[in-house]
């Protein structure tokens, strides 16, 4: 069964505003990274860049696109910093490599459960 | 046998088995919808045919035999449904081993592992109770509504929506290893406090029954766990006075008013032996101390000879372990006792700025009641009408405003 880790962080402005709010160290994410990846149950993942390259586009009813690039998107309480897709056999997997993730003591891990049904 | 004594045996004998024999099935299907639906089958089936025929002489065989044959049937006309769970299957064949069956045939006891799934902490606290109670009280959905004062329907949505977020999610059905378990048994025994805590409020015996029946099964199945002892010697302790705590008309009678001789005396030894097992071997926990103070209410021949410095030093314990508001309240109460009712009032003035105790009217009252100790009656009158307006239950408001009434008349 797959599912998301989605790694959110407290609102930072730049990859050094994030590092110096972190509770961990680049050595803690390199580490856990070879820990899952080594385990084999890692599908995908990425790191997202940080959040100041970020665009946002609406389209409103009228079908005029809005494109917004003015960040920081201060009501963000958390943001996205990245994510790994990880097939494990049930959600205590899923909740034990999420707890193992420095973002879950920098920020928090949301675990979602991929669907297949779409 | 006769035909009655078939049809109450048979009765007896399901709340027993139900639980034994969903967690086997899911277990087996890994579905617990599937599990509930045929274990309801298979139920239906037995109170058709026991009664004409007997009870064969290995029930829950006879139940867990017929409950897989309707699965099957089930299985055959929905093949997706089948094909998915053929999928789950596997992966619960690589789980584990499949334990051995009971020495009577029947299913073997995994309702430890049900236990676990239905107080899983991805699932809301509501949400746990609701379930425990329907899959391992085996109180049907009406039942688990009116324990929580809700409308079927409401709690018929709640089931739904925690047993599609167990399927959806794979909450997984498996007892934690020991390295997990300090960390989720909490959960389980919560469950089952809160359900003990619900039929005592609402003086519903059967409901606080049902609780303690279900921690002496948790207990069988976890011998090694001290505050599974804990809790049940805590209910055991608690349930002990359960038939002294109502007067005739029905309303709630206080720790000194209540006919001592009416405790039950079988239940409190039960209770005590399981309390010291609790605090005995390794640091104690908050179900244990708590224990140990219901015991010597319990012990104790009325009010004025209770061992309160020995309940005051427990409460220390307590407040160390689970520092909260609420406990300082009730360590409040034990301080006034031991040191009169000055020294009680000046600790719970102290809490007065809590948000948490705010609307808690337990707070209310012991304030009430030591001002009205030390004869301050208007402020004794005013917490007591404070108390009232926070009060939930009719027997609780009933109770403060015959203090209340006791209070103004002087």
């Amino acid at each position: 069964m797959k599912y998301m880790l989605l790694m959110n962080a407290g609102p930072a402005n730049s990859a050094e505003e994030a590092e110096a709010q972190a509770v961990c160290e680049f050595s803690d994410w390199m580490k856990f990274d070879e820990q899952i990846q080594g385990a084999g149950v890692v599908v995908s993942s990425h790191a997202l860049a940080d959040m100041t390259t970020a665009t946002r586009v609406r389209v409103t009813a009228d079908g005029e696109r809005v494109i917004t690039t003015d960040g920081p998107f201060a009501e963000a309480r958390e943001v996205l910093g990245g994510y790994y897709v990880i097939d494990v056999p049930d959600l205590d997997a899923a909740l034990d490599w999420a707890a193992r993730c420095p973002g879950a003591r920098d920020g928090s891990i949301v675990v979602r459960p991929v669907t297949d049904e779409y | 046998m006769p035909e009655p004594d078939a049809r109450a045996s048979v009765e007896a004998i399901f709340r027993e088995e139900r639980g034994l024999l969903l967690a086997a099935l899911v277990r087996r299907f890994g579905d617990l919808d599937l599990a509930e639906e045929v274990a309801s089958d298979a139920i239906e089936a037995a109170l058709v045919h026991w009664p004409e025929r007997g009870v064969p002489p290995s029930p829950g065989a006879w139940l867990m035999t017929t409950a897989r044959r309707k699965a099957v049937d089930r299985l055959r006309r929905d093949r997706a449904y089948a094909a998915r769970l053929a999928i789950l299957q596997v992966e619960a064949e690589r789980a584990g081993p499949v334990p051995a069956p009971e020495p009577d045939g029947g299913p073997p006891d995994e309702r430890l592992q049900l236990f676990f799934t239905c107080a899983h902490p991805a699932l809301a606290a509501e949400d746990r109770t609701a379930l425990t109670l329907r899959c391992l009280a085996g109180l049907t959905t009406p039942e688990v509504a009116r324990a929580f004062l809700v409308p079927t329907a409401t709690m018929a949505k709640r089931i739904v929506r925690a047993k599609h977020r167990i399927r959806e999610a794979r909450i997984p059905f498996r007892v934690p290893g020991p390295d997990e378990l300090p960390e989720r048994l909490p959960g389980v025994l919560q469950v089952l406090y809160s359900i003990f805590t619900e039929g005592y409020a609402a003086a519903r015996s059967d409901l606080a029954q049902e609780a303690v029946r279900l921690a002496r099964i948790l207990r069988r199945l976890l011998p090694d766990e001290r505050e599974t002892a804990g809790l049940l010697a805590l209910m055991l302790l608690t349930h002990a006075r359960h038939a002294a705590r109502l007067a005739p008309d029905g309303g709630l009678l206080l720790l000194d008013e209540q006919d001592r001789s009416r405790w039950d005396r079988a239940l409190i030894e039960e209770g005590r032996g399981l309390a010291e097992a609790a605090l005995t071997g390794g640091p104690p926990g908050p179900y244990g101390v708590q224990a140990a103070i219901a015991a010597l209410h319990d012990e104790a021949a009325d009010v004025a000879s209770t061992d309160w410095p020995q309940i005051v030093a427990l409460y220390d314990v307590l407040l160390a372990l689970t520092p909260s508001p609420v406990v300082a309240v009730n360590r409040a109460g034990a301080i006034a006792m031991r040191d009169g009712p000055e020294a009680g009032l000046a600790l719970l003035d102290e809490l007065a700025g809590e948000p948490r105790l705010r609307g808690y009217h337990p707070y209310a009252a012991s304030r009430a009641d030591l001002l009205r100790r030390l004869g301050r009656r208007a402020e004794a009158a005013a917490a007591y009408r404070e108390a009232i307006g926070l009060a939930e239950t009719d027997r609780e408001r009933a109770l403060l405003r015959r203090m209340l009434d006791g209070v103004e008349a002087g």
